[in-house]
């Protein structure tokens, strides 16, 4: 493996064609990736900018500034928005898209035209949605339980729901093409268990797109067949089934809680590696524990139901299989420490991001098998130790591995360096303001504060207030890497091909890289992480002279 | 590699690649199908009395010469197929047409299907024409009748679609090679869409009438 001469960015895929056509019409896979990238970021503002609303609302216990129906409304707006626009295609629509061709050493996706088409959907499914939530939004819950979202509802259900289903195909776009090309495309010498562990996660991710998003789709198609010509389904005035409609949405929806960490635990296990320079510990461990986790994940939509009134031998069952899927999970912490483990490991911002993730995903974990069991979940359910518990996994887990993985990549997208200090301080208080909004939430719970509730009883102001403050901190730790990628973008420092000295294809080619990627089809022959082939190369390097 | 086939090695790599692609989407339809015949699974269970109903008022007449059409549109397809792997543009054009022509007269006789069940007022909601204690059983199948031959329908739709631009580009490609990947991956949706109304045509014309 040599260094190759560091290309004149020029030459990279970023600036090659500058025109707005050129970018709207590309069928590139990084140009897409940024294209993702631009729309995700504007739905993440704006799912943020409820979030806080939320909290401001609530550092009062009458409530701050918005009447009982505006703040379901708002809660709503929050919860469609980050989940469904942001959280669903984050990792996988971006990074995935930017990584998962040159991880392989390939030109593009298998299909390059189908990403492209996804973009549009997603971007067509975001406005249907943005329209509906500025109409007026709705009352719902990110979940849409039916009867209040066919029959009760005073929002603009059909909107909202139209965009959410047209950003399932967007999805299912997305996972053909990556199962596709990591089936495909691989490049020559590279076999399935020498895959970085970042592919591994993004195809688990994949199989969950294409054969969970569906159920979501048509769940949505009954329940706007329903609200629309005011027919029954799930009415159980004509004998329909409310609880129905939950098995079918937490079909898709619990699957999709994995797609949304997933990807992330891809991320760590890369900055992981890297940062510690040292394979990642036990990797075929880790890269089947993706596929168990995505296999098991469909098994266990039931404890979502506990208290729905479902039988009790299905909820012990479900209860059972709800543990077993921590398993897996738990093989990845425990792998991750492992590959820490007499590392020289350097801090820097991905690595201090990807450190939070651990210790947030396992509080989220751990906190989650309170949830899978029965008695306890009785108590729990509908509170906000929920809130907490699943905030620690989306938001402490995912969106950190999101930063971790900006950071770690940003070199090789811009060609550029973010500045080191700002993204430490960006990430540390991330960690101190999300540890500050969320613990006490968990505290609210498990005193009895219900979820979904525009006031609340006064003894619980102190946490309250606590956790808008913690609020605060963290839309500071999300405003300042916005403003240093911007200033990067510009004046950051030249990045070289491979600053990290990191092992995966994608770091042997230029930063940012070409747009036909590689100038010859890269040929592999070691392991993933195999950083002892790494040195040897780079010692190779610099003892021949320089050559251009 | 040749510039005008990336990302693929090969003109074979790419039509595997192809050929992949469609079998892992139709995976995702199936699915898709999958929620809806979950619902029939249920309420097929849960309201039997109103169901059957509902399964008793549907025209078996209609439907069945419907699953012949639809069937015979298949394996006409499938000779398109065949004079595609064989090498034989011309003989490509005509079966293909003639199964998009019975696709759409099956298209047309499930609309006047329609038209009587409406006028029939069997579209469930105020006014739904079947009455008694299990009336709300029988409106939940109508419910899933209507949804389940739209959402096959827009499928036909689709897939009539899919057989025309195979007919423009073969009649526009005269004298070249034959492409057989689009012949191929365009008649595996069909026979896709032919399955589903496999399992829809029992479900909804033949469970519970005798």
């Amino acid at each position: 493996m040599s260094m190759a001469p560091m290309a004149d960015s020029a030459n990279g895929y970023l600036w090659q064609d500058g025109t707005l056509r050129s970018w709207l019409l590309t069928t590139d896979h990084k140009r897409i990736a940024l294209l993702y990238m631009a729309s995700i970021t504007a739905f993440f503002i704006l799912g943020g900018v409820g979030a806080a609303l939320i909290r401001l609302q609530l550092l009062v216990p009458a409530g701050a500034i918005l009447s009982d129906e505006t703040y379901s409304r708002m809660f709503t707006l929050h919860g469609v928005v980050m989940v469904w626009l942001f959280l669903v295609p984050s990792i996988p629509v971006t990074l995935g898209n930017f990584l998962v061709p040159l991880m392989l050493g390939a030109r593009d996706l298998a299909f390059p035209r189908l990403n492209l088409l996804s973009w549009y959907l997603f971007v067509m499914a975001g406005m249907l949605v943005v329209y509906g939530l500025f109409r007026g939004g709705l009352e719902t819950g990110w979940t849409f339980y039916t009867p209040l979202s066919t029959d009760y509802t005073q929002g603009h259900v059909l909107p909202v729901v139209a965009g959410v289903f047209l950003s399932g195909f967007s999805s299912i776009a997305t996972g053909v093409n990556f199962i596709i090309s990591i089936h495909q495309l691989r490049a020559p010498g590279m076999t399935w268990y020498r895959l970085p562990l970042m592919l591994w996660a993004l195809y688990a991710t994949s199989v969950i797109f294409v054969l969970a998003t569906p159920v979501l789709s048509i769940t949505l198609v009954l329940l706007a067949f329903e609200h629309f010509f005011h027919v029954g389904v799930f009415d159980p005035a004509l004998g329909g089934d409310p609880l129905l409609f939950q098995h079918l949405f937490w079909f898709y929806s619990h699957p999709a809680v994995y797609i949304m960490i997933l990807p992330g635990m891809g991320v760590i296990s890369e900055v992981v590696s890297t940062f510690c320079h040292k394979p990642v510990f036990g990797y075929r461990f880790v890269a089947w524990s993706s596929i168990s986790i995505a296999s098991i994940g469909f098994l266990v939509w039931g404890h979502h139901m506990f208290v729905a009134g479902t039988s009790l031998y299905a909820a012990v069952v479900f209860s059972m299989l709800s543990f077993l899927v921590s398993v897996p999970s738990a093989i990845k912490v425990f792998n991750w420490l492992g590959t820490m483990h007499g590392g020289a490991i350097r801090l820097d911002a991905p690595m201090l991001y990807a450190m939070g993730f651990i210790g947030l995903f396992t509080v989220g974990g751990l906190t989650g098998l309170f949830l899978a069991s029965l008695a306890s979940d009785v108590h729990l359910t509908q509170t906000y130790f929920v809130v907490a518990h699943f905030h620690y996994i989306m938001v402490g887990g995912m969106v950190s591995a999101y930063f971790a993985g900006l950071h770690y990549w940003w070199p090789k997208i811009t060609g550029r360096m973010y500045p080191e200090m700002w993204g430490r301080t960006a990430a540390g208080l991330l960690f101190f303001g999300f540890n500050l909004t969320f613990f006490p939430q968990f505290l609210l719970g498990y005193e009895g504060m219900p979820r979904r509730y525009a006031t609340y009883p006064a003894q619980f102001q102190v946490l309250n207030v606590l956790s808008s403050a913690g609020a605060s901190i963290l839309a500071l730790a999300y405003i300042l890497p916005l403003v240093y990628f911007a200033w990067s973008l510009l004046r950051g420092a030249r990045a070289s091909d491979n600053p990290w000295q990191a092992t995966g294809l994608e770091w042997r080619t230029s930063s940012p890289p070409p747009t036909e990627n590689f100038a010859h089809v890269p040929v592999v022959n070691h392991d993933a992480y195999d950083y002892a082939a790494l040195d040897q190369a780079n010692r190779a390097a610099s003892q021949e002279p320089p050559h251009a | 590699m040749p510039d005008d086939l990336a990302p693929y090695d090969t003109p074979q790599h790419r039509d595997e690649t192809a050929v992949a692609g469609m079998w892992l989407f139709l995976a995702s339809e199936v699915l898709l199908f999958g929620g809806l015949f979950l619902v029939v699974l249920v309420y097929s269970h849960t309201r039997r009395a109103g169901w059957i109903m509902g399964v008793r008022h549907t025209n078996l007449i209609i439907g069945s010469i419907n699953t012949l059409l639809l069937l015979t549109s298949s394996a006409m397809y499938t000779l398109a197929v065949v004079a595609a792997r064989a090498g034989r543009a011309r003989r490509i054009i005509a079966p293909a047409l003639g199964a998009a022509g019975l696709g759409v007269a099956f298209l047309g006789l499930k609309s006047w299907e329609w038209h009587l069940e409406f006028s029939e007022h069997l579209f469930p909601g105020a006014g739904f024409s079947i009455s008694g204690p299990d009336a709300g059983g029988a409106q939940l199948f109508y419910s899933f009748y209507f949804l389940s031959t739209a959402l096959h329908g827009l499928h036909m739709l689709v897939g009539i679609g899919l057989i025309l631009w195979v007919c423009y580009r073969m009649a526009r490609r005269r004298g070249q090679p034959v492409p057989v990947i689009p012949v191929e991956v365009v008649g595996l949706y069909w026979s896709f869409v032919d399955l589903v109304w496999i399992l829809l045509f029992p479900v909804l014309y033949l469970v519970g009438r005798v």
